[in-house]
């Protein structure tokens, strides 16, 4: 167990393996985000007060959960490049940032465009949505970190050090609408409980949700070989990988 | 070297201790102000301001609505089932604005209690349904909110013959 872990903890040994497992992880996001986008705008019935409208909700809540998961995977990553000295956790949470931004921005933007009809407005300044917003730019400043110190290990240090603070705002996020008085509603799925929708409504956002993670993964396994490379380009085994000087 | 790392985990659990007090203590400290409205109770209880627009929230009170035929001109009162308070607006109603609907209402409060509203947003619960599936709650007596624990006790009524009599 311990040696097969030690294996993947290396850059080579997750090389590898990103290597068998990516173009899966590709294969399944691909299949399961067009079958559930398909399923959601054109055959899940619309709501009774939102008509097609809440059809926003299929590309939403994925963005929403998984700006938020891949924040939380880059501040475990983070802490164990801190505590256990782990470069492949750096590149990890390296690779994924700039998806979770991406993903943030996306929960956001859905969400104001889903406002207007609904709420009658593309922003307030809700407590659900003000720490969205400062998720974005949690992300925002991990990336510039990144950038501005050239150095790795510092910027490593930084990096990770910014995210694990920042980690608290998820809990936030999560719990605003329920702490605060919000113009946002409160979670349809809990759980604990079951969804307060009919099946025929969750079962594709099901679908895009794992869609979602499934791209997720495939990117986070595609850029983090990248990273890889870039940063290993002088051992001996990825120049004998690209062909160079063996 | 095994020192060395529990310290390490030790120094940063730490630090995100203190971090997460610091938030929950300036988060507590701004409560009322990060609460995006007054409920009507609060209104009552003279905790909202009076010198600047405030925003309040509640839901619309049954047969409270009341459109003046020849402008844009309403009146409504926002309730939280234990006060209620009378807005009135002049302006387009978001389209999920109806009677028994969660409201947000931004706008001066004016001395005798009542307040003039600039802009009325509409908020939604959490359920989501389809219409036949409201419609059938709604002849077998149920509001669209109890569909959670209706659905808790038996499968939804979509498409069986809900039992008659109970509105």
């Amino acid at each position: 167990m311990w040696a097969y872990l030690h294996k993947l903890a290396s850059p080579q040994g997750f090389y590898a393996l990103s290597v068998r497992l990516s173009p899966w992880c590709w294969g399944l996001a691909l299949t399961l985000m067009v079958v559930g986008t398909i399923w959601g705008l054109g055959f899940a019935p619309a709501d009774y007060q939102q008509g097609n409208s809440f059809r926003i909700i299929y590309v939403h809540v994925p963005a929403a959960l998984l700006a938020q998961s891949i924040y939380v995977t880059m501040a475990v990553a983070g802490l164990v490049f801190l505590v256990w000295r782990i470069k492949l956790a750096d590149m990890a949470a390296t690779a994924m940032a700039p998806l979770g931004a991406a993903m943030t921005f996306l929960a956001l933007f859905s969400g104001a465009v889903w406002g207007v009809p609904t709420w009658g407005t593309w922003w307030q300044w809700d407590a659900r949505l003000t720490s969205m917003l400062l998720l974005l730019f949690l992300y925002f400043g991990v990336l510039a970190l990144r950038g501005a110190l050239g150095g790795r290990q510092s910027a490593a240090r930084a990096a990770s050090v910014l995210t694990l603070v920042g980690v608290i705002n998820i809990p936030i996020i999560q719990y605003s609408v329920e702490w605060w008085y919000t113009l946002h509603q409160p979670a349809t799925f809990s759980v604990t409980s079951r969804p307060a929708m009919p099946s025929d409504m969750w079962l594709p956002l099901l679908v895009m949700v794992l869609g979602f993670y499934c791209l997720f993964l495939a990117v986070t396994l595609t850029r983090t070989r990248h990273e890889i490379l870039r940063r290993e380009a002088s051992r001996r085994w990825v120049r004998a990988l690209t062909g160079e000087g063996s | 070297m095994r020192r060395q790392r529990r310290q390490r985990l030790q120094v940063i659990l730490a630090m995100l201790v203190l971090a997460a007090i610091a938030a929950g203590l300036m988060l507590y400290a701004l409560r009322s102000n990060i609460n995006l409205f007054f409920s009507p109770m609060q209104v009552v209880a003279g905790e909202a301001p009076m010198d600047r627009p405030i925003r309040a929230g509640g839901l619309v009170a049954k047969d409270s609505v009341k459109r003046d035929p020849q402008s844009l001109a309403v009146r409504f009162a926002v309730t939280d089932h234990v006060e209620s308070i009378q807005v009135r607006y002049r302006g387009i109603l978001p389209d999920l604005f109806r009677e028994g609907q969660g409201v947000v209402v931004l706008g001066e409060l004016q001395p005798e209690g009542w307040v003039r509203a600039d802009e009325v947003l509409a908020r939604h619960d959490e359920n989501y349904m389809p219409p036949e599936v409201a419609d059938a709650l709604k002849e077998a007596g149920y509001a669209p909110e109890d569909y959670r624990d209706r659905a808790d006790q038996s499968p939804p009524p979509a498409g069986t013959q809900p039992d008659a009599g109970v509105e």
